[in-house]
């Protein structure tokens, strides 16, 4: 009897669970991609959500993934933290936007050195993750920080081991202010590393760095500030040595040439500016040109198009940078543009 | 007579479960044939492209999309050689004491421990790693290794707490459970009769131990050991927390390395092209041939083995 009792139950909660799952289904919104901007995109589905009822469901399952997922038009969009270029984007029938901006900082462990007390110029920098710059008191380190006491210590360089857009970003930084990286490494979410450790994930690099004495890596501003880690200055492009802050990510995107940019295909890693930090970076939304479902086109619009308005405070609060209002605006009018379903634009 | 005489029902049942048994067991050997299938499907641009060149190539190099097997493969032997090294000798020596030689009192909670620690999550022991043994490896053990070992290219570079030794080590840690289990029990099976009867002539517990239990269970014991060599050419995140994660291949272990899953592991979510892809699932291939290869390997030893003991007798 008791166990008829318990078969009826289990009957009733499938049956149960079904229909809620149904029910949900008409108010989620599918998206998979970038791992980077998972935090603040599940801050803005909870605040969205809490208002309006809508739900989103986004897999942090890396930005390749993204881009397989929408290929396979398994999620309503998809998500990368490297552009992809026009070419792509029209061989897919995909159009892109830039969502959220981000800071990529080097970091290191010097015992006794306090954060941003040594200065690396760009050179140094890719030479020293090409490992031809090997010890810290190496005369070229010397040379920008007059008055730092350098220690005789091996640089240990920590690296990614996953696949990865901060990765993408970094090297891309190296790529346009060092011709020996550009024809040695080169630019990916995963590269040949000339010489280190990998650490997966920003939290197994930030682990690394923390361990080994002598190490340099580098990581999102976010995992830097939580961590409290020693990071360096660097010089910008304008020659000025500049300190990872939301203001010097700010001051990279004002600066940044959004409007001639075909796709949005920009990349705001060594940007002009007397401010700006040089390995600044946008992660990007993914979403088909042509729609079949006008309503759900434009539920998934909606739901950025409220980020863009209301996210700012929350995409702060956990130290991303939001974007400027003239990108919004541009974004915008490229939905109403580009954006159709049966004909009719999505976005009016 | 009575036995044989069945029912209607019963036939239908008897050849009911007969089918049932036989289509699970065919359903294995499915499985497994469908996964080499897929694997070599989906690898195929990758074999095309760097044919036997593949496995002797170290280079790694999704920029250019020039990829080698080379530096993984060594990296998952060698990691799994140091965690055999270490953890089967401990293992056999554990087993021993529990069956021969501790007071039930003793022996019971020391094998719950050892079970308990068999059930412990791999990336518990990733963490544990990482947090706790890298540091004490780097701080001390590393040190001590090159004070004592002096230029030995097999203890030389940076101590940095993390490679290929304590990769190996956290390998060890593992897998010593599992074998510890095995093995237990078969020294447990062996019959107390006939170790009596080495008592009875005279024999010392080493004497009997050697003679009597080790090989009555060798069997046993092998099979123990590839149940952890198993467990250890396969594990993923234990690995990838504390190895270093490069494609390189070093004399040193103390450098960093990277075996078959925990390249597949770092790797496998943001690799966008076709080829990279391709060559990651040849990884995988590759592995699945290897643990094949092992385990034929292992059989065809156990077969010359209890031939030789058997003549022996």
């Amino acid at each position: 009897m008791t166990r008829r009792l318990g078969w009826l139950t289990l009957i009733a909660l499938v049956a149960l669970a079904l229909t809620a799952g149904m029910a949900a289904a008409q108010k989620t919104l599918n998206g998979a991609g970038a791992t980077f901007p998972y935090p603040v995109y599940a801050r803005w589905a909870a605040a969205y959500a809490a208002q309006t009822g809508v739900k989103l469901n986004y897999q942090s399952i890396g930005s390749g993934g993204g881009i397989a997922q929408i290929k396979a038009k398994t999620v309503d969009f998809g998500a990368s933290d490297a552009p992809l270029t026009k070419q792509e984007l029209d061989e897919i029938g995909l159009i892109q936007w830039p969502m959220i901006m981000g800071g990529v900082v080097p970091v290191l462990n010097i015992p006794g050195m306090a954060p941003g007390q040594l200065k690396l110029t760009p050179t140094l920098l890719a030479d020293m993750f090409l490992g031809e710059v090997t010890k810290w008191n190496d005369p070229r380190v010397a040379e920008v920080n007059p008055g730092v006491k350098l220690p005789d210590l091996a640089v240990t360089v920590v690296h990614r081991a996953d696949g990865s857009g901060t990765t993408w970003i970094f090297t891309n930084y190296l790529d346009k202010v060092s011709p020996a990286w550009h024809t040695r490494v080169g630019t990916a979410k995963a590269v040949s590393w000339p010489v280190g450790v990998g650490g997966k994930g920003n939290e197994g690099v930030a682990a690394y760095v923390q361990r080994i004495k002598g190490s340099l890596g580098y990581v999102e501003y976010a995992y830097c500030l939580q961590n409290k880690m020693t990071y360096a200055k660097l010089q910008n492009a304008a020659g000025n040595f500049v300190d990872p802050t939301s203001e010097s990510f700010q001051a990279a995107a004002a600066n940044a040439d959004w409007k001639d940019a075909p796709g949005f295909y920009l990349v705001l890693t060594n940007q002009p500016g007397a401010d700006s930090w040089p390995i600044t970076g946008a992660s990007f939304i993914l979403f088909y040109k042509s729609q079949t479902n006008m309503v759900k086109a434009k539920a998934v619009l909606s739901f950025w198009a409220w980020c863009y308005a209301n996210g700012q405070k929350m995409a702060e609060d956990l130290d991303y940078v939001p974007m400027p209002k003239a990108v919004v605006d541009l974004v915008e009018t490229s939905w109403r543009a580009d954006i159709l379903a049966g004909g009719q634009a999505v976005w009016k | 007579m009575q036995r044989r005489v069945h029912t209607r029902a019963q036939a239908l049942a008897e050849s009911t479960f007969h089918g049932t048994a036989l289509t699970c067991a065919v359903f294995v050997l499915v499985a497994m044939v469908a996964i080499f299938a897929e694997l070599v499907r989906n690898s195929h641009l990758s074999l095309a492209k760097f044919g036997w060149g593949f496995l002797t190539s170290a280079a790694w190099n999704p920029v250019t999309g020039d990829y080698g097997a080379a530096s993984s493969i060594f990296g998952t032997l060698v990691s799994t050689a140091i965690a055999l090294l270490i953890a089967v000798p401990l293992s056999l020596a554990i087993a021993l004491f529990l069956v021969e030689m501790a007071h039930p009192r003793v022996a019971r909670p020391v094998g719950y421990a050892i079970e308990l620690l068999a059930a412990i999550p791999s990336i518990i022991y990733g963490m544990w790693g990482l947090f706790v043994l890298a540091p004490f490896m780097a701080d001390h053990v590393q040190p001590y290794l090159q004070r004592v070992f002096g230029n030995l290219p097999l203890f030389s570079g940076p101590p940095m707490g993390i490679g290929m030794l304590s990769a190996g080590l956290v390998l060890a840690l593992m897998v010593l459970p599992f074998i510890t289990a095995v093995v237990r029990d078969i020294f447990a099976l062996v019959p107390t009769v006939m170790k009596e009867a080495g008592y009875g002539m005279g024999a010392t517990t080493w004497e009997v131990t050697r003679k009597v239990t080790l090989r009555h269970g060798m069997r046993g014991v092998l099979g123990g050991v590839f149940l952890g060599l198993g467990r250890a050419i396969g594990e993923t995140m234990a690995v990838t927390f504390v190895i270093g994660n490069d494609h390189r291949i070093a004399a040193s272990l103390f450098a960093s390395g990277n075996t078959i899953s925990s390249t597949l592991a770092n790797e496998f979510t943001e690799a966008s092209q076709p080829l990279y892809l391709s060559a990651l699932v040849e990884l995988g291939l590759i592995l699945f041939v290897i643990t094949f290869l092992i385990q034929i390997a292992a059989q065809l030893w156990l077969k010359r083995m209890s031939r030789r003991l058997g003549t022996d007798k």
